[in-house]
């Protein structure tokens, strides 16, 4: 019972979900703030990978995003559908529902590859000249993407939601609230296995101490390497979630104001926590919405109220803890590794 | 072609100015506390919006009726604008950091609760203010001499001038005084020194009444130059000017002060030979460059580390 009580648990709640879209109790407003839910979810685990595991203070997340958005959406679009840039589609239709999550891999291999910017500088540099290269990187992507002008430049890409309408010529079923919840789950399961793995182990060891892991045999810049390249990776994936929910893309939408929202997320929910960074991910997405009718008071309002969050509780809402370490007695029912 | 190449070299300078005052508040905040100050682009905004009100109160365009002439009122901006901004660093620094530094928190999330500030200041602006840009009165006239064929206001002039004098200044205060002394010694040993009887305390508030004031001033040359004033003018020019510092090697000035020349330089030499969307993808390419190559910065030091 202890092992399935996870998979259970997920299954019930994702059908629920499906369920309530299917029968429009919930309407797309509701829907929407749903899936950036579960895409912010996404965002804050993994920079919370590189943030609060290793130790680095990378604020340049917002640019991967922007790699696997981008990549995601051309291949979708041009793949899928009709447009004027990619002209006919090169593959049926029919074919968008399974082709979709492929894609969506493939954005977030791109974003991989683009987390080598970062990676492979950090081998020399630590600490806040590493933020420089993060916040850098992020300048010089969304740069690159506007002078790209095929794929829209400062004007943004569309046509995403033509996608999202092909695989619904396919099935009837919400499906992208199906694929959030899905490459949530995996992303969560990939950092958390990772975690528990000797890779993660050197991950921890290069948060303590840098110098005493590498006299320690850690191979610490192969270390870094993986772990910036899974942690943009999956940001890559939540990019491409991004886009086929909102269905356009700017790359004004990818600065740093979007960083400082993922940075806001990993610490407000405590430093190399996974549950604090979802329970922070789910706060902090329906604080925005919640707050809205403030207008721009709004934005006030929620730097005011980190502020104060952070001097009452400087470590965040859940510290270097997980939710099991807080209530013990959680670990009786269920098995999460 | 020589002729353009001087003439832009000579806003560089200018562009470069504004980078390295700001740079200047940055490194000297980050060499005393190890803190990325992350609100200080929005200090220079709000120096900005400072001088406008006193500006055009001097001015007569409120109640009070104008009796100074242009320059006397510039010259009394000028340092009200520096106190003023001043006192709002210092009060960031009394309400938000000083807690948090006590609490003995993270250092990160100092640096987040500086960015929340940063964005409080940015839409509490927005908030009071309203969404319409204010004109900058101009409180002196233009005058454009012409050397060669290469074209000089007074107030490129001024704007070079402010940044090397405020540079020399800060180079003094922190080599030569007491309390330059005390900041540099906090800066290698922060355990030690309130040992030795140094109040801490009073040398950080200092250390950010320099910073921000120097931010003040980087507001006023920047309106004086560019005289549309938004809420969100400072965070672009914030962060660039915290990569110059980086570039320059942080927690020294001389960096900071050549880093803000070599990123204002390197911007208007591509907007003058490229198109200038091409600006931040070049810039930030040979920052990223010359970090790799220098890991620490051009001044910087590498630390050691005990284990």
């Amino acid at each position: 019972m202890k092992r399935f009580s996870v998979p259970i648990l997920l299954v019930v709640l994702l059908t629920t979900l499906m369920g309530l879209a299917w029968f429009e109790v919930i309407d797309l407003y509701i829907q929407t703030i749903i899936l950036f839910m579960g895409i912010n979810i996404i965002t804050s685990t993994s920079l919370n990978l590189v943030n609060g595991n290793m130790g680095e203070f990378s604020c340049g997340h917002a640019g991967f995003i922007a790699v696997g958005a981008y990549v995601s959406s051309i291949l979708s679009v041009a793949l899928f559908t009709k447009s004027k840039t990619f002209g006919a589609p090169l593959l049926p239709p029919e074919l968008a529902a399974y082709g979709f999550p492929l894609v969506l891999i493939c954005g977030g291999l791109a974003a991989a590859l683009t987390g080598l910017l970062v990676a492979i500088p950090s081998f020399r540099t630590r600490d806040d000249y590493l933020a420089i290269i993060t916040i850098a990187a992020n300048y010089i992507i969304i740069s690159t993407i506007i002078n790209i002008d095929t794929i829209g430049g400062a004007r943004g890409f569309m046509g995403m939601k033509r996608v999202v309408f092909a695989m619904e010529k396919c099935a009837e079923i919400p499906w992208m609230i199906l694929w959030v919840f899905i490459f949530m789950v995996l992303s969560i399961l990939i950092i958390r296995r990772y975690m528990s793995s000797t890779y993660g182990k050197g991950v921890e060891a290069i948060r303590q101490d840098e110098v005493a892991a590498e006299i320690m045999s850690v191979n610490t810049n192969r270390i870094k390497l993986v772990t910036f390249m899974i942690s943009s990776g999956l940001a890559g994936i939540a990019g491409g979630l991004y886009a086929h929910t909102i269905g356009y893309v700017n790359p004004k939408s990818f600065d740093l104001l979007k960083s400082t929202e993922a940075l806001v997320m990993v610490y407000l929910g405590g430093m190399g926590s996974i549950s604090g960074s979802i329970i922070a991910a789910v706060v902090f997405t329906l604080m925005l919405e919640l707050l809205r009718p403030l207008q721009i008071i709004k934005w006030v309002a929620i730097p005011l109220l980190l502020i104060i969050i952070m001097q009452f509780r400087p470590e965040g809402i859940m510290g270097h803890r997980e939710l099991s370490d807080i209530f013990p007695r959680l670990k009786k029912f269920y098995k999460f590794k | 072609m020589f002729d353009t190449l001087l003439q832009n070299l000579l806003n560089a300078l200018q562009w470069g100015s504004f980078y390295s005052l700001i740079a200047l508040g940055y490194t000297l905040v980050y060499g005393v506390l190890r803190l990325i100050n992350f609100a200080h682009g929005d200090i220079v905004m709000v120096g900005a919006y400072i001088a406008f009100f006193i500006s055009s109160l001097l001015l007569g365009q409120y109640a009070m009726p104008a009796f100074l002439p242009g320059w006397a009122v510039l010259a009394l901006t000028i340092p009200l604008t520096m106190v003023l901004t001043s006192l709002v660093g210092v009060t960031l620094e009394r309400i938000a950091y000083r807690p948090l530094r006590r609490k003995g928190a993270n250092r990160l999330y100092v640096v987040i609760t500086a960015l929340m500030a940063g964005l409080i200041l940015e839409n509490g602006n927005l908030l009071i203010l309203g969404a319409s840009r204010k004109k900058f009165p101009e409180m002196i006239d233009k005058v454009v001499y012409k050397v060669g064929a290469v074209y000089v206001t007074n107030l490129k002039i001024g704007v070079i001038l402010t940044s090397i004098l405020s540079f020399i200044a800060l180079h003094f205060i922190i080599t030569k005084t007491k309390v330059g002394m005390a900041m540099r010694a906090i800066s290698y040993d922060k355990f030690a020194v309130p040992l030795m009887g140094i109040p801490i305390d009073t040398v950080i508030v200092f250390t950010f009444v320099l910073g921000s004031s120097m931010a003040g001033l980087a507001g006023i040359l920047f309106a004086l130059s560019y005289p549309i004033l938004d809420p969100y003018m400072g965070m672009s020019i914030g962060w660039k000017a915290f990569i110059a510092a980086v570039v320059g090697g942080i927690g020294d000035i001389r960096g900071a002060f050549a880093g803000g020349f070599i990123l204002g330089t390197i911007e208007i030499m591509v907007v003058a030979f490229f198109p200038s969307s091409y600006r931040d993808l070049i810039a930030f390419s040979i920052l990223l460059l010359i970090l790799t190559v220098k890991p620490t910065g051009l001044f910087g030091v590498p630390q050691t580390t005990k284990i």
